[in-house]
This record gives structure tokens, C-alpha cells and sequence, in this order.
């Protein structure tokens, strides 16, 4: 049975499409069948991260109103072929989602894939909706930074409101924190919230550590998927994500700072 | 810089600042987020009368709802002033 995967936070920039991107090419390259979809109609944006924009023909919202097939509008990695990336529409219309053109949509997705991963966008508006509805399990995407985490407070109540599993009173959603954007020696410096301030104030488990990257932006200039990236440490750190997932224990890293000379730590910069 | 503000002790780190206002936003949203659709005006009709008879302050007031079991329960702390001056006006807001 697919399992479905919602990628969500409720602030926009915080590195949900770059996560979904990572997240769903790492459990491919894992030898898993995976589709990623984008949720975010009107500003569809996936389609860049994975490199993929030029192949797009038909989008998710053309599936649902019957106008492709699932098979027309997937499309296919070219890097990791156990890979599928449905893109969103770029329609204005913000109705173009609906609940039973998204559930037949995934159903038919759950056939042919072990995971499902939804790109959620920002907001909490109907495609935050949609996106999280289905979920099995939840990536909360969080920066160390007041607005991040109040709206994955806010998103986890949502999660634990009005998903389909809160509704109909089935197992509660996995929820998972990532915490993307970090920068330890800020957080040394008193700063940037720690990991332990943030998973105390939303307490879910930890799943993983994104530190701050220069290797993100231009991962995402190049249309790679940054866990690709086999030099880059965000890069690294998605696969850690991606294995303790997949229910394998890997230790933390990129939370310390690297050490520093002597004068520099006694003087700082 | 870094030792110096130390050594000085300067100011209180803005990490921790950001972590207490966290901690007070969310003690608050999710007593609402739980809580009765009514609990709002419930609060500020209970507030009202209390400030009546009393001056208030606004900030003196905690306001929490818990749950046992099946039973809810408000509970209202309000620390009342040593010495009650002459007029007791008081503005409630919700």
C-alpha cells in the first residue's frame, strides 16, 4: 500500500519545494517508486526545482477535469527512474482542486507507487487543504524563526483538525519536523533558536537538520535536486532524512559549529 | 565583541526572547484552539462583571481552561490590588 507524504509548514519560503524535490528524489534513488506532486496551482513552481520545466505538457489540474491521462501528465526523471513529477497547473482558478478529483487522482497514483509525496502550498488556504488531506505522514518544514514556527503550530493543528484522518477519527498523521535553514553558529550566539527550543515548542520528533547552504541556492538554479548534490552537506543531510524515514537510525549532523581558531573564537567576527 | 558582551553580561540573549514570546503565543492559541466557541465572550462578559466591583488589571488576569477527563474546567485568577482606590473604573477589553 502507497504511503502518502505531506510536505507542509504554513510560511511560504521555508523550503517546502526544495524538500518535497529532495525528499521524493532521495527515496527514489532508495529504489522506491515515487511520485512527487505540486499542489501549488497557479504557482507552480516543482516543475523548476526538479528541472523538468520544459517537458511539461499536461498538469495535475488536467488530470482531474478528465482533460489527460495520469499517464500523459507524469513525467518521468530523467536521473532517477523510479521517478515521477506531476506538475501544478497554472491555472488562475482556485477551485480548479477538488476533493474527489484529488482523491481519484492519488488513488489511482497508489497502484503504481509505494510514495506519494504532496508539495503543500504556503497558506492555509484549499490547496494546504487538499495537500494534507490524504496524509499518511507529515514533513513539518520549519526555520529557527518566530513566524516559521508559529505557523507550524498553526499547521499542526490543522493536520490534527481537518485531515481526513482527524475527521474520520482514524490513526493520527505521522508528524515529522525538519528544520531547514540553520545555522548553528548563530544559533551559538544566542541568536537563532536551537533545535531543542523549536522541538520543544512544537513537539513532534525530530527527522532531521537542514543547515544553511550556499549549495541550495544553486541547486535550485541548476534545476537538481539538492540531495543530488553529492559535495553538498544539505545535500548529505537529505539522505539522512530520507534513511531515518525509511526507520534507520542516523545521527544528527551539520548542528555544531566547526571549530575555530583560538583568537577567532575569542574575539568572534 | 563577543567576549566582551559576555564578560558584561549585556542583555539577554534574543534566541530566549523569541522562545518565551513562542512559548505565551502558543499557550494562548491553543487554549483557544481547544476550547468552545463561546469561551471568548465568556471571558470578557466574566471580566466585566469583575471589574465592577474592583479595579483591575488587565495584565493581573489569567484566564485558562483546562480539561479533566470529560470535564472542562476555567479557571480565572485575578490578583486583586492591596489598595483599592477611590474610583473603579476599569475598561475590559477581549
Amino acid at each position: 500500500m502507497a504511503k502518502i507524504i505531506v510536505v507542509t509548514s504554513g510560511k511560504g519560503g521555508v523550503g517546502k519545494t526544495t524538500t518535497s524535490a529532495s525528499f521524493a528524489t532521495g527515496l527514489a534513488k532508495r529504489g522506491y517508486k515515487t511520485v512527487v506532486i505540486d499542489f501549488d496551482v497557479g504557482l507552480r513552481n516543482l516543475d523548476l526545482i526538479m528541472g523538468c520545466e520544459r517537458r511539461v505538457v499536461y498538469d495535475f489540474v488536467n488530470v482531474i477535469q478528465g482533460e489527460a491521462s495520469l499517464v500523459q501528465a507524469l513525467i518521468k526523471d530523467k536521473r532517477v527512474d523510479t521517478l515521477n513529477i506531476l506538475p501544478a497547473s497554472q491555472t488562475r482558478d482556485k477551485d480548479a482542486l477538488t476533493q474527489e478529483g484529488v482523491e481519484r487522482v492519488l488513488n489511482e497514483l497508489r497502484k503504481t507507487h509505494d510514495y506519494i509525496v504532496c508539495d503543500s502550498p504556503a497558506g492555509i488556504e484549499t490547496g494546504a487543504i487538499m495537500a494534507l488531506y490524504y496524509a499518511d505522514e507529515a514533513l513539518v518544514v520549519t526555520n529557527p524563526e518566530v513566524s516559521s514556527v508559529r505557523d507550524s503550530d498553526r499547521i499542526l493543528g490543522i493536520l490534527q483538525a481537518k485531515s481526513k484522518r482527524a475527521k474520520e477519527g482514524g490513526e493520527r498523521i505521522k508528524e515529522h519536523l525538519l528544520i531547514t535553514r540553520y545555522d548553528p553558529a548563530r544559533v551559538e550566539q544566542g541568536e537563532m533558536l536551537s533545535i531543542e527550543d523549536i522541538t520543544d515548542l512544537l513537539g513532534i520528533p525530530l527527522i532531521g537538520v537542514i543547515p544553511e547552504s550556499q549549495s541550495v541556492l544553486q541547486a535550485s538554479n541548476s534545476g537538481v535536486p539538492v540531495v543530488l548534490d553529492d559535495k553538498s552537506d544539505s545535500g548529505a543531510a537529505y539522505l539522512d532524512v530520507v534513511a531515518r524515514f525509511l526507520g534507520e537510525d542516523r545521527p544528527m549532523r551539520f548542528i555544531e559549529v566547526e571549530k575555530k581558531g583560538f583568537l577567532k573564537r575569542l574575539f568572534g567576527t | 565583541m563577543t567576549l566582551l558582551n559576555y564578560l558584561l553580561g549585556r542583555r539577554k540573549k534574543t534566541a530566549t526572547v523569541a522562545k518565551e514570546r513562542l512559548q505565551i503565543i502558543f499557550a494562548r492559541e491553543h487554549a483557544d484552539r481547544n476550547g468552545p466557541d463561546y469561551l471568548p465572550d465568556l471571558k470578557k462578559d466574566i471580566l466585566e462583571v469583575v471589574a465592577k466591583y474592583v479595579t483591575i488589571d488587565l495584565d493581573r488576569i489569567q484566564v485558562h481552561l483546562d480539561k479533566d477527563g470529560d470535564m472542562d474546567i476555567l479557571e480565572l485568577n485575578i490578583i486583586l490590588p492591596d489598595k483599592q482606590p477611590e474610583q473603579h473604573k476599569v475598561a475590559v477589553h477581549s
